[in-house]
């Protein structure tokens, strides 16, 4: 326990201890505000700014969120159909990994052609680019369930869905939770990528404008709203993975009495 | 069946549902006609199981003895179905395998709890799966069920341990566990692989006397895998012996003394030449 203590300690005074460093390198070496504003100013003008920002915070989380949800959805359900057929995941797991090295913003300009600017190529991109991790993740853990496993429910008589529930679902869910993370994070970025872009709302939008009104330190302001949800979302999912997945890990604490 | 045992029975917590019709029963549970395991194809090709011919009847108990590597388990797993014969027919309950006629309950060779599930939980899953038990699962679960898969638990000294996860028991403490998932359910057909291997001799006499009782009370078909003559001798109605691989059955003897046995029949001049002679018989398949 002390030694959590401890971890946590250090990784917040190193934040910490970055900003100090920040705002006294801006001090010493006369920094204009017009390259590298320092931290107190962004802070001050995110907490003067806030009620303009707000909505476009609203915007980003649910455009992310939105994109997400889907992403997820699809990402299983492809991720089931590839996993536990054993062509299926032939033909199509290196398809699939081909494609998840496309880079995804690419595909942005071709949502914009499509639906105009604004909310649904946003939306559209935060799904496209995480359904890809998802549905590798898994397929994986589906594809490499023992078969020991299986062979436990087969002599009770289960069916191919009763297996598919008992055995490998739950055998997928670490590789689930551990995609769950990155996609959260990618969701973020793609939405982000699409506002700025082509979008008239959210951090991306906000970021974009205020750079070509050289409003520095809104810039920063977003770039750090944007740091913020990002870590925000990803501790949620991390703390998911580790409250469900636990056994995975197999909680290693010996008691020291 | 009687309960004259003279050693106090520990009590399987068990309320009968509805049984295979009795029509089954009386047909021979397993029947393997010439059936034989090849895997793989080619150069690669092992054969784990020569033609093989074994009949058992309902109700009996029968222990597989024979080196390791004769294809044992393999039989256990044509029977259950988790393999086909690559040539030959296996039948339980009078139908082919796939058929599923008879209940089955089955004890790996190597525990294979579910790794995200308590003991509680993995010695539940055929309750889960299994009819008639499965229609009532959702209501009994937290009740009935519960009960029952402590009780079983308890008989077999995992009583604390029905909340742990299976990396936190020992091998032997999972193999009990392993046990109770195979007897939970009340199987009409019992497929025990080498279940008392990793346990020391207090407490597999223990798991011997539990075992005893359950077949004498409940009169289920048994076929058990062993490596041990004296549990062979001691539990079973019948022993066949097996040549070493690619195996088939050399020997096929009746058990003849009276069951209940008491653990102290081990050491009876009886016991002791049955088991000599098994003994020389697995000795000669082994060289062979
Ligand atoms: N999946 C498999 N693929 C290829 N060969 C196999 C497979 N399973 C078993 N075998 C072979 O079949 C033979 C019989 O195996 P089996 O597991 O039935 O032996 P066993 O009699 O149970 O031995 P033991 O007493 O050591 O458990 C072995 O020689 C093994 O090499
Ligand atoms: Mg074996």
């Amino acid at each position: 326990m002390s030694d959590n203590l401890r971890t946590r300690f250090l990784s917040t005074s190193l934040i910490v201890g970055f900003f100090l460093l920040w705002e006294v390198l801006c001090i010493i070496l006369n920094v204009s505000d017009l390259v590298l504003p320092r931290p107190s100013e962004i802070l001050v003008t995110m907490y003067n700014r806030f009620p303009v920002l707000w909505p476009h915070i609203l915007q980003t989380l649910s455009t992310t969120l939105i994109g997400f949800a889907f992403g997820v959805t699809i990402g299983v359900a492809l991720g089931v159909i590839v996993g536990t057929s054993k062509v299926a995941y032939a033909v199509a797991y290196p398809l699939l990994v081909g494609f998840s090295s496309i880079p995804k913003v690419a595909v942005v300009p071709i949502f914009v052609l499509w639906f105009g600017s604004g909310t649904t190529p946003a939306i559209l991109t935060a799904m496209v680019i995480c359904v890809f991790p998802i549905v590798v993740n898994i397929a994986t853990g589906l594809a490499t369930t023992e078969p020991e496993l299986e062979d436990v429910l087969k002599t009770m008589g289960a069916s191919r869905s009763e297996i598919l529930w008992n055995v490998g679902l739950p055998r997928a869910m670490p590789y689930f939770f551990a995609s769950l993370k990155v996609a959260i994070t990618l969701s973020f970025v793609g939405a982000v990528l699409s506002e700025t872009v082509a979008s008239n709302m959210g951090i991306g939008f906000v970021m974009m404008t205020a750079s070509s009104n050289f409003q520095v330190s809104l810039v920063f302001a977003g770039l750090i709203l944007l740091a913020l949800m990002g870590v925000i979302l990803y501790a949620i999912f991390s703390l998911l993975e580790r409250r469900i997945t636990g056994w995975a890990t197999r909680g290693n604490d010996i008691a020291i009495t | 069946m009687n309960m004259t045992s003279n050693i106090p029975a520990p009590t399987l917590p068990i309320a009968t549902p509805e049984t295979t019709p009795a029509s089954v029963r009386a047909r021979s549970a397993i029947e393997l006609q010439a059936a034989s395991v090849v895997f793989g194809t080619g150069e690669t090709a092992v054969t784990a199981l020569s033609p093989t011919t074994l009949k058992m009847a309902s109700g009996e108990f029968l222990a597989l003895v024979g080196p390791s590597g004769c294809g044992k388990s393999t039989i256990l797993k044509l029977v259950s179905n988790l393999i086909r014969p690559s040539a030959g027919v296996v039948l339980v309950g009078g139908r082919e395998a796939a058929a599923r006629k008879l209940r089955i309950g089955m004890a790996f060779q190597n525990p294979t709890m579910l790794p995200w599930l308590t003991i509680e939980q993995n010695v539940m899953m055929p309750l889960k799966i299994v009819e008639p038990f499965k229609r009532s699962y959702r209501q009994d679960k937290k009740g009935a069920f519960r009960d029952r898969v402590h009780a079983l638990l308890k008989q077999v000294g995992l009583g604390d341990f029905a909340n742990h996860f299976p990396w936190q028991l020992s091998g032997g403490m999972l193999q009990r566990s392993n046990l109770c998932r195979a007897l939970i359910h009340e199987p009409d057909l019992l497929l025990l692989d080498e279940p008392f291997g990793a346990l020391d001799q207090f407490t597999r006499e223990e798991l011997w006397q539990i075992m005893q009782d359950l077949y004498l009370d409940r009169a289920p078909t048994v076929l058990l895998v062993t490596h041990d003559l004296r549990e062979a001798g001691f539990l079973a109605s019948r022993i066949c012996v097996m040549s070493a691989r690619p195996g088939r059955v050399i020997s096929d003897e009746p058990v003849t003394l009276p069951q209940p046995r008491d653990i102290a029949t081990i050491y009876s001049p009886e016991f002791v030449e049955m088991t000599q002679n098994l003994r020389e018989m697995i000795a000669q398949a082994r060289s062979s």
